[in-house]
């Protein structure tokens, strides 16, 4: 079954661009042209991933990519023209899982999208506990006292991938690479905005973080069980 | 000793010196003290010369009113006297009593009735032609062996008993002494008295004492009237240009505060007088000033937006054009060779035109001073290893030997994106331009910069040339062939991303003696940098052989790399001691082809 794939961008040739790049790669695309039509869109057809343009008439993009992570956790590709700190950071924050700058090659857009739709590789019953969140990893779900957390997906891989190796340091870089699938490495900013939301969701306290411990100068690692 | 005192007198003059200068140095800055002291000076000559005029004045009138009242008196005790001796002949003997007696009655009566004009006066009555003081030293002369006279004669001058001799009357004024030793200035009037006998001769002396008085008196009241008079205009001069400069100095205060760039500082105006309107005109010139202001920045802001703009938004059609040519360049198989080639060249054009369009974005940035620095302790070494594996392709595409001499640590505080693109700029230049002759990398660090020199043995640069290279856009030789397809504004974005770490980025270049480019850096970050730990100009002339390809210097031997100092090439003799290793280019002159030093002066 191929993934579904909605692409929100008011640039038609754009869009049509995109649309030819991922089918031929063998993706179901569908499109939509204004920002505001976006959510609706989500809510019926519930579609794997969103490609969201940044600069859309109707709807800021950003606006766009909080409604949709508000009531979904489909992981969002922003396409930004801009690639000022302030943009990218106010992108990730807004929800979205990855960004990539135009313009971009289709070969690397494709391995951002695959990244994304990628599935950790999962044995059955496996159960991992950090302080009092448990997560159970074949049933995509985190606990804490049997009250279920929501996280997106890719907030649910960065915490797998921290807790699968409780001892480990993992640096921003390895971290890119084993959960957003980057070969090189690239922005670390990422990492770091989604940390911090990842904390704001799973730690009781998000200023004094028990479950995803900073090590300082180095990256991150996992709170004892 | 004598140092001794050469020595103090030294100190004396000179701490003379600094008072001089203090009060030079306060006369210069206070216009309040210049027109206190210069109104004071002036002031003060006018009141002396009144005061002269004046006393003058009245010592005149006091003197003529005196010797009105003493000719009257003497007059009158003539009168008297011819009547008393009217039957007395002066040259019989008796006659000195007969003398005494009148001139008892006379200075009695005088004192009496007459006082009041002339005031007190003495009275002398001499008999003979003799000179008085010669023949007596008392008052009263010998019966017998002088000629009779009364009162005290001997005060009575020679000059004025000549014309009384005559028969004329004559005044004269002498200083008669006194009991106290000091002199009193008297008034004498002198006159023929007839007798019976032949003419005698009477003086009277009126003692000024009382003027005197009345005149010391009168000076001290001017003196002092003077000194409260120039007291009070001093004072008066203060307050009134203390109201003069005290709008003024605000004025300067507020100027200055305006120039320190708080734009929206103005006077304040009252009134309608002169200062008001100093004041409305500099508020109006500061309003027009801070509108130009605002209009440059905002032109400025205009022209960086724009361009920011522009490459953004060219970012969106450049982003379908790319898909589109890739997905052409992916199906070339299925083209004919005409159009697999034009797939392939619209592709390799969509990289370049996608790297000026980045670099364009950067230069607006760094231009607009929004660019961010991200700075981290790293080994400059790492960045020249990362980079001379970005330009593999060219290194392979020209041929070209590239010698890394990296056997010196370098750690210092950088940006590491922002040294890696200045690196891999100056690398792809010097590919660029080095005729697939050696390019060599050298790396060194002292106490407190790092620097990178990139040489090549190439083309180099032709004199003048070296000022240019980091112009926007400049190209050494149009008609060029160009490999790496650099965007042209590589190197004036190295030379911003330099200064933006507060580094140099200089260039050197000789005609067929290929080019050297030199990235200083300070070791911490924010340092203010004196000199670099490599030379600018190269010391040793031929390039090393080497292979094709990239060669890193073995830590031990190090010997990769030409050493940094060496034999002075003949044709260069003479005007490299600049050059050998303190890094001070600066004396960089018309006699050194092409050192240019591109930072600015001033951070």
């Amino acid at each position: 079954m191929s993934s579904r794939i909605l692409v929100v961008d008011d640039d038609s040739s754009l869009a049509e661009m995109l649309t030819i790049v991922l089918q031929g790669e063998g993706f179901d695309t569908t499109v939509v042209s204004d920002g505001a039509d976006a959510l609706p869109t989500v809510r019926e057809s519930a579609p794997d991933l969103v490609l969201l343009d940044l600069m859309l008439p109707g709807m800021n993009g950003i606006d766009v990519c909080r409604a949709i992570r508000a009531e979904s956790g489909v992981p969002v590709v922003m396409l930004t023209a801009k690639t000022d700190t302030v943009d990218i950071v106010l992108g990730l924050e807004s929800g979205a899982d990855d960004y990539i700058v135009k313009p971009f090659k289709p070969k690397e857009l494709v391995a951002r999208i695959r990244a994304r739709l990628r599935q950790f590789p999962t044995e059955p019953s496996e159960q991992m506990q950090i302080g009092d969140v448990t997560i159970d990893v074949p049933a995509h779900q985190v606990r804490r006292g049997g009250s279920p957390i929501p996280l997106t997906p890719l907030e649910f891989d960065l915490l797998v991938a921290l807790a699968r190796k409780p001892r480990q340091v993992f640096t921003r870089e390895v971290l890119l690479e084993q959960v957003w699938g980057y070969r090189h490495a690239a922005d670390t900013r990422l990492v770091n905005v989604h940390v911090q939301r990842l904390r704001s969701k799973v730690e009781k306290d998000p200023e004094h973080p028990e479950v995803v411990l900073t090590v300082r100068g180095v990256g991150y690692k996992a709170g004892p069980p | 000793m004598a140092d001794r005192v050469s020595g103090l007198r030294r100190r004396l003059e000179l701490a003379l010196a600094e008072r001089v200068g203090a009060v030079r140095v306060l006369w210069r800055r206070s216009m309040q003290l210049r027109v206190v002291l210069s109104t004071v000076a002036m002031s003060s000559v006018v009141v002396l010369v009144l005061g002269l005029v004046l006393q003058t004045q009245i010592a005149d009138r006091l003197l003529q009113g005196k010797q009105q009242a003493a000719l009257v008196q003497a007059d009158i005790s003539r009168g008297n006297l011819e009547r008393d001796l009217a039957r007395v002949d002066p040259d019989r003997d008796g006659t000195q009593s007969t003398l005494d007696e009148a001139l008892d009655r006379l200075t009695s009566s005088g004192a009496g009735s007459d006082s009041r004009d002339a005031g007190a006066f003495e009275a002398v009555l001499v008999a003979g032609t003799e000179p008085l003081g010669s023949t007596s030293t008392t008052g009263a002369a010998m019966p017998g062996q002088a000629d009779p006279s009364s009162g005290p004669a001997d005060v009575v001058p020679p000059q004025l008993r000549d014309p009384v001799l005559k028969g004329f009357l004559a005044t004269k004024y002498v200083t008669v002494p006194a009991a106290g030793g000091a002199g009193v200035p008297a008034l004498i009037v002198g006159q023929p008295v007839r007798t019976a006998g032949r003419n005698l001769q009477l003086y009277l002396i009126f003692p000024l004492s009382a003027e005197q008085r009345t005149l010391a008196l009168i000076q001290s009241t001017l003196a002092l009237a003077g000194l409260a008079l120039l007291g009070l205009l001093a004072g008066i001069s203060s307050i009134v240009t203390r109201q003069v400069v005290r709008p003024v100095r605000q004025a300067a205060d507020v100027a200055e505060r305006f120039a320190d760039g708080h734009l929206d500082e103005r006077m304040p105006v009252y009134g309608d007088d002169e200062v008001a309107r100093l004041a409305e005109s500099y508020n109006e010139m500061a309003a027009s000033i801070q509108q130009q202001i605002h209009q440059l920045e905002e032109f400025g802001a205009l022209q960086r937006r724009f361009t920011s703009d522009v490459s953004h938004e060219l970012r969106t059609p450049l982003t379908t054009v790319r898909m589109a040519a890739e997905v052409l360049h992916d199906q070339a198989e299925d083209l004919d060779a005409v159009a697999r080639r034009s797939a392939q060249l619209l592709v390799d054009e969509l990289d370049r035109f996608e790297s000026l369009l980045g670099d364009l974005l950067e230069i607006s940035r760094l231009d607009a001073g929004v660019a961010e620095l991200a700075v981290e302790r790293v080994d400059l070494r790492d960045i020249v290893r990362r980079s001379a594996e970005t330009v593999r392709h060219l290194v392979d595409a020209t041929a070209t030997p590239l010698l890394l001499d990296l056997t010196e640590p370098a750690e210092a505080e950088v940006d590491p994106r922002r040294v890696e693109r200045i690196l891999r700029n100056l690398l792809a230049n010097a590919l660029d331009h080095g005729e697939s002759r050696p390019v060599e990398v050298r790396v060194a660090a002292d106490e407190h910069a790092v620097a990178v020199v990139v040489r090549d043995h190439g083309i180099g640069l032709k004199p003048g040339e070296a000022g240019l290279v980091f112009n926007r856009f400049w190209r050494a030789d149009p008609s060029r062939q160009r490999r790496s397809g650099g965007t042209g504004l590589g190197l004036a974005i190295s030379l911003e991303d330099a200064r933006l770490q507060g580094g140099w980025l200089q260039a050197w270049g000789e005609t067929d003696h290929g080019s050297v480019f030199r990235l200083t850096l300070p070791r911490t970050a924010g340092d203010l940098l004196r000199t670099s730990p490599l030379p600018l100009i190269p010391v040793t002339g031929a390039p090393a052989d080497a292979e094709p390809g990239i060669h890193e210097a073995a830590a031990t031997t190090g010997t990769a790399l030409p050493p940094p100092t060496g034999e002075i090439p003949a044709t260069r003799a003479g005007d490299d001691e600049a050059g050998d290793g303190d890094g001070r280019d600066d004396t960089a002159g018309p006699d050194r082809p092409g050192a240019v030093s591109g930072r600015g002066e001033a951070w």
